[in-house]
């Protein structure tokens, strides 16, 4: 090809994103393809494993004020290429091609533009070398991925935007303060293998935590992926979260802690996304869930487990992406995504249908769609390692899944009963996007070893034994069934217009309600005091008054002139005195 | 955008008889599968996956228990669609 190996891979995203400034119409639409296959086919055919590189020199210099230091210079590698970064990065360049064909009929310069920052940013991140330049990539997710929320444009998405900001500048600003922590105690930024023994370990943990939506920090994602645009969601859900995967399985390896943080995370999404009306927030739910089984096999640590994290990134960003595209088309053609409205759908979106039923198989871990073959290599490590209970937990999270994802999504939103809303089937593009999708989560179902060729650990895997694929097929056609009886007997939980509350009751109206009764009380104390002050003040005054005190000619109040005469008297007193007494 | 319609065609599962016949070919595969346990030579990790029908049970089991929890959540968590729009619009900190 034409480009040096070490272009790093964000370059050509950052470039695009310019000329899709200054372009519109066709030409422009070719741009915003031709970018991630160009930049993939560099990737697929330039670029090689283990080869580490420095992109640019000296990139940052400061000068210090103080003259014993005089100049220091700091070099930013953009180029760390491994089988680990390069995994992920073929796969954000399948992600951003297939979202792009998706968002192709959007005509907003601002999304187009925010698109390919983001998938760039993303880019720039997996093969960030060292923390400081990991920081500037993580920062660049946050700031280009709000626009994808705002650009809805309503008031509520704005609110809800500047909230998810402020959770991502958050994890940004506690990256920063543990790489420089970090930098303090080892003298390097490398970013490698960083454990929690150290502060910094912590603070950079909780950084990454955040973005991966750890329990208690989830709420910018259930919050703000089901208020972005119907295209920008698809985007949303490629990127952030799988940076923060590779994030951990770079950086936390092994990390006990992980694996409970994980399956609490498989676990307690789940139930919300059983009661949840907005669909777009069940799959916001599911996501975590996902996240959980990757954190866990990275907390496992062994080349089994981390093998499944990473590929199980690789298929969620597929049939994630295949889920929440099915149910942007339903949006952007009923532009409405309730449960409790929608039904009947499979009538007049009956491509989309089946495609969103690609991808609930795939999310569900039926066998020769693309979940079995990673999912289960979770599964597997968590049993030999001997994590018995969190692997039960696991399971149940796994009958979980394709209770909201695999069942409940298609049902409410195609099936169920006919809501009478006829639409026209979703725009050819997005269909196209679909497809691809549902074509990959099959090919990488069926035929596994692609993925597994590309995994950056040695291990010899393969899912498809008959005991494995039975206990499959067991556990998601007997959660079918319970789903099954459960309506039948009517204890289903109907799908209401509602809102649930989570965590982000605490910061939008557990801290305002404090605020706001802790105001009341500090003003109440406030008025109490001055009264108390003025009374007093006013009691003493009428006890002076009383007083014979107050008859001496001193202390009645004389006017301002008068004072101002007599300390004129005393100064030219003071005068005369110096001239004629010296 | 979107538009109801009242009188059309018949589509897939507006026919009951289709819908039964689905149900029941997913019976009989529910009940294949349970019984494939006892026929298949399963090489197993742990011993828990040898009681018969695990895994079969274990999902029944746990969908039914995650959906009745979920539904007690509902007491506790649900709230009307404009919870958060009511106060928080007009949030003031003074009087």
């Amino acid at each position: 090809m034409i480009w040096a190996s070490s272009l790093p891979p964000f370059i050509p995203f950052f470039i695009a994103a310019l000329l899709v400034l200054v372009t519109r119409g066709h030409l422009r639409s070719v741009i915003l393809l031709a970018t991630p296959v160009l930049g993939g086919l560099h990737l697929w055919l330039d670029v090689q494993p283990f080869v580490p590189m420095v992109a640019s020199d000296a990139l940052i210099t400061a000068k210090e004020l103080s003259y014993t230091l005089n100049m220091f210079s700091y070099q930013l590698e953009f180029m760390r290429v491994d089988k680990l970064s390069l995994l992920f990065g073929y796969l954000f360049h399948i992600a951003s091609f297939i979202a792009i064909i998706y968002a192709l009929h959007v005509r907003d310069t601002t999304q187009q533009v925010v698109s390919l920052l983001y998938a760039g940013s993303a880019l720039g991140a997996v093969f960030a070398g060292d923390l400081i330049s990991l920081f500037i990539f993580w920062e660049g997710l946050a700031l280009s991925s709000v626009f994808l929320i705002w650009a809805r444009r309503s008031e509520q998405a704005i609110k809800t935007g500047t909230r998810y900001l402020i959770f991502q500048v958050m994890s940004g600003v506690l990256l920063l303060a543990g790489a420089l922590m970090y930098f303090n105690q080892t003298g390097s930024t490398d970013f490698n293998f960083i454990g929690i023994e150290s502060t910094a370990g912590w603070l950079i943990l909780i950084a990454f935590g955040i973005k991966s939506a750890f329990p208690f920090l989830h709420t910018w994602l259930t919050e703000g992926y089901p208020e972005a645009t119907p295209t920008g969601t698809v985007f949303l859900s490629a990127f952030t979260t799988k940076v923060a995967v590779y994030a951990l399985a770079r950086g936390y390896p092994g990390t006990d802690l992980l694996v409970y943080v994980g399956a609490a995370m498989t676990c307690f999404p789940i139930f919300y996304a059983v009661i949840e009306n907005d669909l777009r927030r069940v799959l916001a739910y599911s996501m975590i869930n996902q996240v959980g089984f990757m954190v866990c096999g990275i907390g496992i640590g062994t080349a089994l487990a981390l093998n499944g994290a990473v590929a199980h990134a690789f298929n969620d960003v597929i049939f994630k992406g295949l889920l929440f595209m099915s149910m942007g088309a339903v949006l952007h053609r009923v532009g409405n995504i309730n449960g409790s409205d929608l039904g009947g759908l499979y009538k007049s979106m009956p491509k989309t249908a089946m495609l969103c039923i690609v991808g609930a198989a795939s999310i569900s871990a039926f066998p020769l769609f693309s979940g079995f073959v990673s999912k289960s290599m979770v599964m597997s490590a968590m049993l030999l390692e001997g994590h018995n209970y969190l692997w039960l937990m696991l399971l149940f999270a796994s009958a979980g899944v394709f209770h909201h994802a695999g069942i409940k999504i298609p049902y409410f939103a195609f099936f169920h009963h006919d809501s009478g809303i006829r639409v026209k089937e979703a725009p050819t593009n997005m269909l196209i996007a679909m497809s691809i999708a549902a074509v990959l989560c099959i090919f990488i179902g069926t035929q596994p070893q692609y993925l597994y060729a590309l995994l950056p650990w040695k291990v010899d895997y393969w899912p498809y034994d008959m005991t494995h694929v039975l206990a499959q097929l067991q556990i998601l056609f007997f959660s079918a069934l319970a789903f099954v009886w459960l309506n039948k007997q009517g204890l289903y939980p109907p799908e209401l217009r509602s809102v649930n509350i989570d965590f982000e009751w605490t910061y939008r109206k557990l801290l305002p309600a404090t605020a706001r009764a802790s105001y009341t009380v500090l003003q109440r104390f406030n008025c109490a005091v001055a009264n108390a002050a003025q009374q007093s003040w006013q009691g003493f005054q009428s006890v002076f008054q009383a007083s014979r005190l107050s008859q001496y000619h001193l202390a009645s109040s004389w006017p301002t002139g008068s004072m101002v005469l007599w300390i004129g008297v005393i100064l030219g007193g003071y005068l005369l005195a110096d001239i004629y007494f010296k | 955008m979107s538009n109801k319609v009242t009188d059309e065609k018949t589509y897939l599962f507006d026919k009951p008889r289709n819908v039964s016949r689905l149900l029941l070919g997913f019976y009989i595969i529910c009940g294949g599968l349970f019984i494939a346990d006892f026929v298949v030579h399963r090489h197993l990790v742990h011993p828990w996956e040898g009681f018969p029908g695990f895994y079969a049970i274990y999902g029944f089991v746990a969908c039914v228990v995650l959906v009745v929890i979920a539904k007690e959540m509902r007491k506790v968590l649900m709230r009307k669609e404009d919870y958060y729009d009511v106060k928080e619009e007009n949030y003031d900190m003074g009087e």
